[in-house]
């Protein structure tokens, strides 16, 4: 495979975003059709290269790509290059063939939305930025990657952002991942100054042509406490990006950004991430043994602890959120007991069906106006499809046979089985609690939604639908009716994926292990046990929920008297929004650091005068402002950068530099 | 123990940088006499002294032939610094003596303000001229824009302001831009002595390491961005209008030609410095610099035909001016020793001629303009009838600014165009001369209206009458005279200068 035509796979997209930033929304308006074009069909390119590359990885294993000096200061040179492995290829296809998904379904979902184009050069960008990350051959070029998708989410959490709670859960996504992505970053500076001295560091992942590079001989070269602090801090960047405890608050906030986009980013990709981080540095915490329990404890706790909020949640994105939330706790779980095979499997299999389920979600907001589910009911009557879909995506996160979750879930509660030990036995309880759980929170929000009697959707806000986003119209509340096709045949592909995606490692053929093998990964034979406990644990989850929700032989009221308590720590999520905005915002920082500090300034003649003087400065300069915020600031800035930009470029293309 | 620090071992050196001091001191004593002072007047005088004072030492370093690096090197002393100092000074000079009338009449509450913020840019542009380090570059150059950004504002109406705040927030992003270039240009060096760096980059050249390095082009295009923004070329021209139409006029008259100048200096000191001489030839800066000049002269000139204000056709008129000027430094990096030298010296004389035109100009229209003006081109209509002094000043500084003879500018353009056909950039020439047909159609629009009669003959404003403002006009009008009919005595001068500034 051509190196070009790896690199197409990145280029596309980031053209396209580029070229409906650019061209299309300022010469053709915010509401082009182009836009939509132009990222299916720059992605559409991506998703084929990215077959070709998974088709030339399976037959070849071994794909070496040049690396590209672009800095060199002495001893240390900036090699930029490409990977191309069994880990990058599969992660290719799931990126680019769910975002091609994300994209047809958007057209029907976002088609009224005044930033059409917007809303398609971010996800255009954020498709390149994942893609960036995924196959970089540079833990630098990496970062850049991490840190953009990162920047699209925030984009996107924030896409209807004259909206406050849109607005803060930017805000909060933004500030959360980037207070992990801070300890990944002293990670990356922890390389760089551990690293043995007779050779120079450069950050390749995989080099043939360099004496140590970090994969192949990261683990021996950094040793000790610094390798396990190392791998802690690539953790915390991880439980940062993917919403593990204790990082975990945003994810659920971040479901006020537009459904798709919590099908693609919050559900599919992004936050997979994190589980793509760890399992690339696999190798570094195979030496760093408590590294690694300590990343296999946080998943299996992040797996109860997100599924028990899941239970009592009324918005039907804030389940699926924490569904998101508790299985990526899955596959930390297996990646801390170095089972590469079965995290990346679950994550491959856990994209389509959780994609599937939001993508379903937002079919169900698209017919009533509401995500509140105490709203909806019923709608397996008008909405036959939608009902089909998501009742087979919610079989496959239950893990029931044959459907894919099943057998990925199999793999790791197997894991955790064999393993044995304390640890072992943890995490496989905690796995089958979680999997109770989960059977049991996606069939209530399947009895709520879908079952019983419409409950009158958006008609109802009376009752308090937060939730309720502003862009689809009132009209759909009073008749609920199917999503056109454009958004039903991206759901009926992935129900097909949530079915079949397990294939790919059929017990007889483990093509998907035999992927992953050059990476250390070793096929896991099915274990009866733990398969029939996880199994009857995630039945058991499905015949509370329709005794509580369907079947009426317990009333969901009678039994919320005694349970109250609980039910009211889950709905309050654990306190943890409290204990983070107000114990260590407001109280050890506002009230005691600021007012400590404040101190200090007790004179407050000397402020006041300071802020009188700055007030009548302020008056002038508000003429002022006023002017510039005509957009001649902006225009000024714009083409001084556009200037600079061409000058660059040109020497790129005609003067043969770079 | 530690060393004892002594002034010889830091290369302290008063007299290297007794200009700066000597103005600093000015600054300094013009904001505390303002204190006391009931006339203030007499704060203009010791502006325009202590001006002269520095630029007296500035002569005594150009005839003691001063040079070499002093304070550890960050300080370089040369004739080619000494000689941007003199037209820094000299322009300052003019710009103070214009000042009185104006700053009577709308900035009245400011005048020591206006004195001290306009001697202590001076500085900065001063230090700019002769900073051998990168660092010291953009503190001297911070230091010459905070004054700027106070100057501008002080009118305090809502234009005023607002160019200010304009001025304020792009140049701090040009700034960061440059840093930016300059902390890459750092990165690979090792060093921020200017002087450094043509020996390392050279040796890296011949090691194969900086061969066809990425980022040592966006060093340089960083950079050019940062003192394009100084010197006002297209693309980084875009504050300019605004700034000239809001700023007082006599502020505007200042750093039109000294802030430009400065920029010019240290613009030619880095790249000649760090690119020319160690003899990297994959930039082709002079092609980068060359199509700059193309752009800002013709975007300039085009712009300017359809200005109806005066200030702001000045201030399109100063960007296509800076791209003639562009022209000397795309000639400097593309020939032999000669040519270099000879695009050096018409560089040199251009700015000098062009800051007494400029400010011929703008003395003119503070002569002409009326209490209440809009600074419209119909208002200098009869102007002859209300003050001939400045009409017949006006008509020659544009004259000048066509390039049309007897001009200094005239001398000065031949000198850009021959010196870029000896460079083996005749097309660039070819362009300079076809923008200059251009020019004279805006230039000499104003100069139709000024001697048509009609008009509000009314008021023969007090501002004409203004001593120091006859002065200063005077002076300018003999400078750009003189400099067309002999111009020989600078043109002399400016080759010394440049040949203290040949590798």
């Amino acid at each position: 495979m051509p190196e070009a035509a790896v690199w197409l796979i990145i280029a596309a997209p980031l053209a396209a975003a580029v070229f409906n930033g650019l061209i299309i929304r300022p010469l053709f308006g915010p509401v082009s059709r182009i836009g939509f074009d132009a990222t299916v069909g720059a992605i559409g390119i991506s998703f084929m290269l990215s077959l070709w590359a998974l088709s030339v990885v399976w037959t070849d294993q071994e794909v070496v790509l040049p690396l590209h000096e672009i800095i060199r200061v002495d001893e240390f040179s900036l090699r930029i290059g490409l990977l191309l492995d069994g880990l990058t290829a599969i992660m290719l296809v799931v990126v680019t063939s769910v975002s091609l998904l994300v994209q047809i379904y958007s057209h029907g979902y976002m088609k009224e939305d005044r930033s059409y184009v917007r809303y398609y050069t971010f996800m255009a960008m954020f498709t390149s930025a994942m893609l960036t990350l995924v196959l970089a051959n540079n833990l630098i070029l990496l970062f850049v990657g991490w840190e953009l998708v990162g920047l699209c989410s925030y984009l996107l959490i924030g896409f209807w952002f004259t909206r406050p709670s849109a607005a803060a859960a930017a805000k909060k996504a933004f500030i959360i991942t980037r207070f992990g992505d801070l300890f990944f970053l002293l990670a990356i500076l922890g390389i760089f100054l551990l690293w043995p001295e007779d050779t120079p560091v450069t950050f390749a992942l995989s080099d043939p042509n360099a004496p140590m590079d970090l994969l192949r001989a990261g683990g021996a070269a950094l040793t000790g406490t610094g390798l396990t602090l190392i791998c802690l801090g690539i953790m915390a960047g991880a439980a940062g990006k993917s919403a593990q405890f204790p990082l975990h608050t945003w994810l659920p906030d971040a479901m006020e950004g537009p459904t798709p986009v919590s099908a693609l980013i919050h559900a599919a990709t992004m936050v997979a991430a994190g589980v793509f981080l760890v399992a690339r540095f696999l190798p570094l915490f195979e030496e760093a043994e408590t590294a690694r329990t300590i990343v296999a404890l946080i998943g299996g706790f992040t797996v109860v602890f997100a599924a028990s909020m899941g239970l009592v949640m009324n918005d039907i994105k804030r389940v699926l959120a924490y569904s998101t939330v508790s299985q990526l706790g899955y596959m930390f779980l297996a990646l801390g007991l170095g089972a590469l095979g079965p995290a990346l499997f679950h994550l491959f299999n856990h994209a389509f069906f959780k994609a599937l389920l939001f993508l379903g979600s937002g079919s169900v907001n698209h017919a009533t106006g509401t995500f509140d589910m105490r709203l909806m009911g019923g709608l397996r009557r008008v909405m036959p499809w939608t009902y089909g879909v998501f009742f087979i995506g919610s079989l496959s996160l239950a893990g029931i046979p044959p459907f894919s979750g099943f057998w990925s879930k199999d793999e790791i509660l197997g894991i955790a089985w064999s393993y044995g030990g304390t640890l072992g036995t943890i995490l496989f309880v905690l796995a089958v609690v979680g999997a109770f759980m989960t059977a049991a929170y996606i069939f209530r929000a399947l009895f709520m939604t879908f079952h019983g009697k419409y409950r009158g959707g958006e008609a109802q806000e009376a009752h308090g639908t937060a939730d309720a986003h502003e862009t689809h119209d009132e009209r759909h509340g009073a008749t609920p009716h199917e999503s056109p096709w454009v958004m039903v045949i991206p759901m009926a592909i992935l129900a097909v994926l949530a079915i079949g995606s397990w294939f790919i490692n059929f017990p007889a053929t483990h093509w998907f292990t035999d992927l992953l093998k050059p990476l250390g990964a070793h096929v896991e034979e099915i274990q009866i046990v733990p398969a029939a406990i996880g199994l009857v644990a995630g039945l058991l989850g499905i015949g509370i929920a329709t005794a509580l929700y369907r079947g009426g032989a317990v009333s969901a009221p009678s039994i919320s008297g005694p349970l109250a308590p609980v039910t009211n720590l889950l709905t309050r999520k654990y306190y943890m929004d409290e204990l983070y905005e107000g114990v260590i915002v407001r109280s050890v920082l506002y009230e005691r650091l600021w007012r400590f500090l404040a101190w200090f300034d007790s004179d407050k003649g000397v402020v006041d005068r300071a802020v009188n003087t700055l007030g009548l400065f302020g008056r002038n300069l508000g003429k002022g402002i006023r002017v510039v915020e005509n957009g001649q600031l902006q225009m000024s800035l714009t083409v001084l950068s556009i200037g600079a930009v061409i000058i660059v470029a040109a020497y790129v293309v005609w003067g043969g530099v770079g | 123990m530690p060393t004892p620090i002594d002034a010889a071992s830091l290369g302290i050196d008063f007299g290297h940088l007794a200009p700066e001091i000597i103005l600093t001191l000015a600054a300094i004593t013009v904001v505390l006499v303002d204190l006391v002072a009931r006339d203030k007047r007499v704060l203009a005088w010791l502006s325009a002294l202590g001006v002269a004072m520095a630029g007296g030492a500035a002569v005594w370093l150009w005839t003691s032939d001063a040079s070499g690096t002093s304070y550890s090197g960050i300080v370089i002393t040369d004739l080619f610094g000494t000689m941007f100092k003199l037209i820094v000074l000299g322009g300052t000079l003019l710009a103070i003596l214009f000042s009185p009338a104006y700053v009577e009449r709308r900035l009245s509450r400011f005048h020591g303000e206006y004195y001290g913020l306009l001697l202590l840019a001076t500085v900065g542009m001063m230090l700019l001229v002769s900073m051998g380090e990168l660092i010291s570059i953009v503190l001297a150059l911070e230091i010459q824009t905070f004054a700027l950004v106070a100057l501008i504002a002080l009118l305090k109406d809502a234009k005023s302001t607002e160019s200010a705040l304009k001025f304020l927030l792009l140049s701090a992003v040009a700034t960061a831009v440059m840093l930016y270039g300059m902390a890459i240009l750092f990165g690979l060096t090792g060093t921020t002595f200017i002087a450094d760096m043509p020996g390392v980059v050279a040796e890296r050249v011949a090691e194969g390491g900086l061969a066809n390095n990425l980022a040592l082009i966006l060093a340089a295009v960083l950079l050019i961005v940062g003192f394009g923004f100084k010197i006002s070329s297209v693309p980084f021209q875009m504050w300019v209008p605004p700034v000239y139409e809001g700023a007082p006029t006599p502020i505007v008259g200042y750093f039109s030609v000294v802030s430009k100048a400065a920029g010019f200096a240290v613009l030619m000191r880095v790249f000649i410095v760090v690119l020319e001489q160690a003899g990297l030839d994959l930039l082709d800066w002079p092609l980068l610099i060359g199509v700059l000049a193309i752009a800002s002269m013709t975007i300039g000139n085009v712009v300017a035909i359809i200005q109806t204000n005066i200030k702001r056709l000045l201030a399109y008129s100063t960007i296509a001016q800076a791209g003639y000027i562009l022209i000397g430094v795309a000639v400097m990096g593309n020939g032999g020793a000669n040519v270099y030298e000879l695009a050096t010296s018409g560089v040199i004389f251009y700015l000098a001629a062009y800051t007494f035109s400029n400010l011929a100009a703008f003395g003119a229209l503070i002569a002409l303009s009326r209490p209440n003006s809009n600074d419209s081109i119909e208002e200098l209509t009869g102007g002859y009838s209300r003050s001939p002094l400045a009409a017949i000043v006006l008509t020659v500084a544009l004259i000048s600014l066509v390039g049309l003879p007897p001009t200094g500018l005239f001398v000065g353009k031949i000198y850009l165009f021959y010196g870029a056909v000896q460079g083996d950039l005749w097309w660039l020439a070819l362009a300079g001369a076809l923008n200059s047909f251009v020019s004279a159609y805006y230039y000499l629009r104003p100069v139709r209206r000024l001697w048509q009669s009609g008009g509000p003959a009314d008021v023969a404003s007090d501002t004409a009458r203004s001593f120091s403002l006859r002065a200063s006009m005077v002076v300018s009008l003999i400078g750009v005279i003189i400099l067309g009919i002999v111009p020989f005595w600078l043109i002399s001068r400016a080759t010394e200068a440049s040949a203290s500034f040949t590798p």
